[in-house]
C-alpha cells in the first residue's frame, strides 16, 4: 500500500474532466473517479435550515429525558392533554342530545324527529362497530347469529325486548341474561337415534310442509309432542319466554338440511351473545335498540 | 499475501503495470442466481397477499395460507433473501474490485456466507408457515435462527472487511463506506432486538427481554434502522459502484459522499420513534423521531444527487443502456420515498398516514422502486459480466420489464396513496351529532377497488421480473464472448 501512496496516488495527481470542468480526487478504484466538486449550496442551506428548525422545535416541544421526568418544552405540549381535551369537547357536543335520549321513553323517541335523527346516527355505528361482525352489516344475520331484520325473533322484537336482549346478553356471565339450554338428545340418550330420526323427519315437515315427508314422520309426531312442543309449541310456532325458536320460519339457526336439524336435536349448539351494558353506556344501547328495531322486524 | 493469486506487478510502483488479481467471482455469480430465484419468490408471495387482501378467499382456508403466516414470507424474502442476496453479492464483487484483492477467508468462508444465508432463508420461511414467529415485524425468526444468522453475519463481515483490511488501493472506496455501515449496524440492530429468553434449549418459543413500550420503542429501533441500513446505505453501496460503472463518468462529488454519508448514518439511527407517534410512547422521544427524520432529507438526498449527478455527460446512454435506465430510475424513485419518509414523520401528517395503506404504499415505493429497481440494474450488469458475455440476450425484453415493471409501481403506489388517504379521512369523519361517520368494516369496504389495482400492479411487477429471469437464463446460455476477460486490468491500465 504504502508503494501506492509513493507513486502519487492522491489528490495531487487529479485529472481534469471537459464535461463539468472539474478536476477529479486523483483516486482511481477499479476505473471509478470522483469529481472534486463542492457542496451543492442549495442542499448545505437545505441541510443547515432543517437542522436549525430540529433545535427549534425542539425547545418548543418536549425533548430531552431527565432520569425521572423529561425538558416540558416552552409550551407546555402535553399528547395526553391534548387528547383527553379532544374526547371531552366531543362528550359536551354529545352530552345534550344523550342525556335527552336517556330521558325519553324509548316508545316515545320515534316521535321527536331531531332526536330520532340522533338515535339512529349514534345507533348505526354502535351496530356497526359492535353488532354487525356477528349479526351481519344490516342484521341479515348468518348461521349460527339470527337475523335482526326480520320478524323472525327469538327472545322478542319490542323496544323493550331488544334493549334488554342487548343490556344482558343471551347465556353470557352477566345475572340478568337470558337463558335457555335445549336438552341434548342424543349426547344425554334422551331420545334413541331412531327416535332422533323420526322427529327429524317430522321437523323437517315442519320447515317445509310442501317438501314429501320422511318414512318416519308419522312417528315423529308423536316424540315430538311428547319432548319438543313444550317449549317450541304444538305446531313448532316457538315460545319466546323460554327463548325457544319458531320451528315453522325461515329461522333455522344451525341450519335447515336434514342432516342440521339432526345434529342440531341430538347435540345443540348454544350461542352466547355478551351483555354490552359493560362496554356500552345507557344511552348508546338504546340508540342501538331503536336501530335494530327500525331494520324492519321491530314490533 | 500469497493466497491473493496477485501478479507479480502488483507492487510495483506504475499503475500500467499492474496484473490481475484472481477475484472469487463463483460467489458472486452464486448470489446473483440466488437474488433473481428470492425477487420471483418474493413477487409471487406478494402478489398471492394482495390477491388475499382483494378476494379472501385466497387465503384457501388453509393455516399454512393465510395472510399471517405468508406475510413475513413476504417481506423476508423481499428484503433479506432477494436484497439481501443483491447486497451480499455485489459487496463481494465491488470490495474486491475496489480494493484490487482477493476475497479475504478464501472460497471456503465464501462458500459458508453463501449456503449459510440461504439456509438461515429457507429455515426462516418454514418457520412463519408452519407458524413459528417472535411477532416482531422483520425480525420474525426465533432465536435458534437467530443465533445461527449471527454467525453468518460475522463471517460474511470476516471475509468484506478482511478484504477491506488486504486492499492494494490506498483509500477505500466510498461504495466500501456504505457497505461496512450496512454490515455493522445490521450485526447492532439484530443482536440489540432479538434479545430474548428461550422457553427451553430444545424449543423453538423464547421470550423478549423487552416488554410494553420498551419493546415497541427498541423494535422500531431496529425496524427502521432495517429501512435506513438495509435498504438505504447497503444499497447506495450498491448504487456507488454501478451507477458510475454503467454511465462511465467519474462520481459528481467526492466531499458530498463524505458529508452525506456521515450525517445520513448519524441521524438514521434516531429516527425509528417515528413509527409510534400518537402512542404510550412519551412525548419527548416522539419529538426526537421527528426531528431526526426531517433532517434526514438532505442527508438522504445527497445520494440521490450524486447519483443522479453523475450521469452529466452520459445522459444518452439511458437510450442505449437498460441497466443504467433501472438504476437512475431507482435513485428518482429514492429521492421520491426519502421526501414522503421525513413528510410522514411529522405528527400531524403521521395522525393521517399512520395504521393507513399509505403506508404500505410508501414501504414499496422504496422497496420496488429503489431497492429492486437498483438491484435490476446492478444484476442486468452483473450477468454479461460475470459470465463473460458481450451483452445482454436480449435489450427489448429488458426495456419491456423495465416499461411493464415501471407501470406497476406507479400502479401501486397511486393507488395506496388514494386508498390511505381515504382510510384516514374516514376513521376521522364526525357527523354533525359527533359520532363517527363511518365504522371501520365500511373503511374496508371502501379499500375494495385499490386492492385490486395494487394486486394489478403488483402483477405487472412480477411480470418484468420473469421477463428478466428469462432474459437473463438465455444470455447465460448464450455463447461465451469472452469480450471483457479481465475488467480490472483494463480499467486500471
Amino acid at each position: 500500500m504504502a508503494d501506492n501512496i509513493a507513486s502519487g496516488d492522491d489528490a495531487s495527481r487529479g485529472e481534469h474532466d471537459p464535461v463539468t470542468g472539474r478536476s477529479t480526487t486523483g483516486h482511481d478504484w477499479d476505473g471509478l473517479k470522483e469529481l472534486n466538486t463542492p457542496l451543492p449550496k442549495w442542499w448545505f442551506w437545505t441541510f443547515v435550515a432543517t437542522v436549525v428548525w430540529g433545535i427549534g422545535y425542539a425547545v418548543v416541544y418536549p425533548s430531552v429525558p431527565w432520569i425521572n421526568s423529561y425538558y416540558p418544552g416552552l409550551i407546555g405540549y402535553s399528547q395526553r392533554a391534548t387528547v383527553t381535551a379532544d374526547v371531552q369537547k366531543l362528550a359536551t357536543q354529545r352530552a345534550e342530545v344523550m342525556t335527552k335520549l336517556n330521558a325519553v321513553p324509548l316508545a316515545e323517541v320515534k316521535q321527536d324527529d331531531a332526536l330520532y335523527a340522533v338515535a339512529m346516527a349514534a345507533g348505526r355505528l354502535a351496530f356497526a362497530e359492535n353488532c354487525q361482525a356477528c349479526h351481519g352489516a344490516g342484521g341479515q344475520g348468518r348461521p349460527g347469529f339470527p337475523a335482526l331484520a326480520g320478524d323472525a325473533w327469538i327472545w322478542g322484537g319490542s323496544l323493550d325486548a331488544i334493549r334488554q336482549t342487548v343490556t344482558y346478553g343471551i347465556r353470557s356471565p352477566h345475572p340478568d341474561a337470558r337463558i335457555s339450554q335445549m336438552p341434548r338428545f342424543g349426547a344425554d340418550a334422551i331420545l334413541t337415534p331412531a327416535e332422533i330420526g323420526q322427529v327429524t323427519d317430522f321437523v323437517m315437515t315442519l320447515y317445509d310442509p310442501a317438501a314429501p315427508a320422511g318414512a318416519g314422520a308419522a312417528d315423529g309426531a308423536k316424540v315430538f309432542e311428547e319432548n319438543c312442543a313444550a317449549c317450541h309449541g304444538e305446531k313448532g310456532e316457538g315460545m319466546r319466554e323460554v327463548g325457544a325458536p319458531a320451528l315453522r320460519s325461515s329461522v333455522h339457526l344451525y341450519g335447515d338440511t336434514r342432516e342440521a336439524v339432526r345434529a342440531q336435536i341430538a347435540t345443540p349448539k348454544q350461542g352466547v351473545m355478551p351483555n354490552w351494558n359493560t362496554r356500552l353506556d345507557e344511552a348508546t344501547i338504546r340508540a342501538v335498540t331503536l336501530y335494530v328495531h327500525g331494520l324492519g322486524g321491530g314490533e | 499475501m500469497s493466497d491473493l493469486a496477485i501478479g507479480a506487478g502488483a507492487m510495483a510502483p506504475a499503475r500500467a503495470v499492474r496484473a490481475a488479481v484472481a477475484y472469487n467471482e463463483d460467489v458472486v455469480k452464486k448470489f446473483t442466481i440466488a437474488a433473481m430465484f428470492w425477487a420471483v419468490v418474493a413477487f409471487t408471495v406478494g402478489v398471492l397477499l394482495a390477491l388475499q387482501l382483494a378476494f379472501p378467499i385466497f387465503n384457501l382456508g388453509l393455516e399454512f395460507t393465510g395472510f399471517g403466516r405468508l406475510r413475513p414470507v413476504h417481506t423476508s424474502a423481499a428484503i433479506f433473501a432477494f436484497g439481501g442476496s443483491a447486497l451480499i453479492g455485489t459487496s463481494f464483487y465491488v470490495v474486491q474490485r475496489t480494493c484490487r484483492a482477493r476475497l479475504f477467508g478464501g472460497e471456503a468462508l465464501a462458500n459458508f456466507v453463501f449456503w449459510g444465508y440461504q439456509f438461515f432463508i429457507v429455515m426462516a420461511a418454514l418457520s412463519y408457515v408452519m407458524g413459528y414467529s417472535q411477532s416482531m415485524e422483520y425480525a420474525e425468526p426465533e432465536w435458534h435462527l437467530d443465533v445461527f444468522l449471527t454467525i453468518v453475519w460475522v463471517a460474511y463481515g470476516i471475509a468484506f472487511i478482511g478484504t477491506v483490511f488486504l486492499r492494494e488501493e490506498p483509500h477505500i472506496y466510498v461504495a466500501n463506506w456504505f457497505y461496512m455501515a450496512f454490515i455493522i449496524t445490521i450485526a447492532v440492530l439484530h443482536l440489540g432486538n432479538n434479545m430474548a429468553l428461550p422457553v427451553s434449549f430444545f424449543e423453538a418459543k423464547s421470550y423478549s427481554v423487552y416488554t410494553g413500550v420498551q419493546s415497541a420503542l427498541v423494535q422500531w429501533w431496529y425496524g427502521h434502522n432495517a429501512v435506513g441500513f438495509f435498504l438505504t446505505a447497503g444499497f447506495l453501496g450498491m448504487m456507488y459502484y454501478f451507477i458510475p460503472k454503467q454511465a462511465n463518468r467519474p462520481v459528481y462529488s467526492y466531499r458530498l459522499s463524505v458529508v452525506h454519508f456521515w450525517s445520513l448514518i448519524f441521524m438514521y439511527i434516531w429516527a425509528g420513534p417515528h413509527h409510534l407517534h400518537y402512542t404510550s410512547l412519551p412525548d419527548w422521544a416522539q419529538t426526537v423521531g421527528m426531528v431526526f427524520s426531517i433532517i434526514l432529507w438532505m442527508p438522504s438526498w445527497g445520494g440521490m444527487i450524486n447519483g443522479l449527478m453523475t450521469l452529466s455527460g452520459a445522459w444518452d446512454k439511458l437510450r442505449t443502456d437498460p441497466g443504467l435506465r433501472f438504476s437512475v430510475t431507482a435513485v428518482g424513485f429514492y429521492g421520491m420515498s426519502t421526501f414522503e419518509g421525513p413528510m410522514m414523520s411529522i405528527k400531524e401528517v403521521n395522525g393521517l398516514a399512520h395504521y393507513t395503506d399509505w403506508v404500505v404504499g410508501h414501504v414499496h415505493s422504496g422497496a420496488l422502486g429503489w431497492v429492486a429497481f437498483i438491484s435490476f440494474g446492478a444484476i442486468y450488469y452483473l450477468v454479461p459480466a460475470l459470465w463473460r458475455r458481450s451483452g445482454l440476450y436480449s435489450h427489448r425484453l429488458a426495456e419491456w420489464h423495465f416499461w411493464i415493471a415501471t407501470l406497476g409501481i406507479v400502479l401501486y403506489i397511486t393507488s395506496m396513496w388514494v386508498a390511505g388517504i381515504m382510510q384516514g379521512l374516514m376513521w376521522r369523519a364526525y357527523d354533525k351529532f359527533g359520532f363517527l361517520q363511518y365504522s371501520f368494516a365500511e373503511s374496508v369496504n371502501a379499500m375494495h377497488p385499490y386492492y385490486v389495482i395494487r394486486m394489478l400492479g403488483g402483477v405487472m411487477f412480477l411480470t418484468g421480473g420473469l421477463i428478466m429471469a428469462y432474459n437473463l437464463i438465455m444470455t447465460v446460455r448464450s455463447p461465451a464472448t469472452d469480450i471483457r476477460p479481465a475488467r480490472a486490468v483494463a480499467a486500471g491500465a
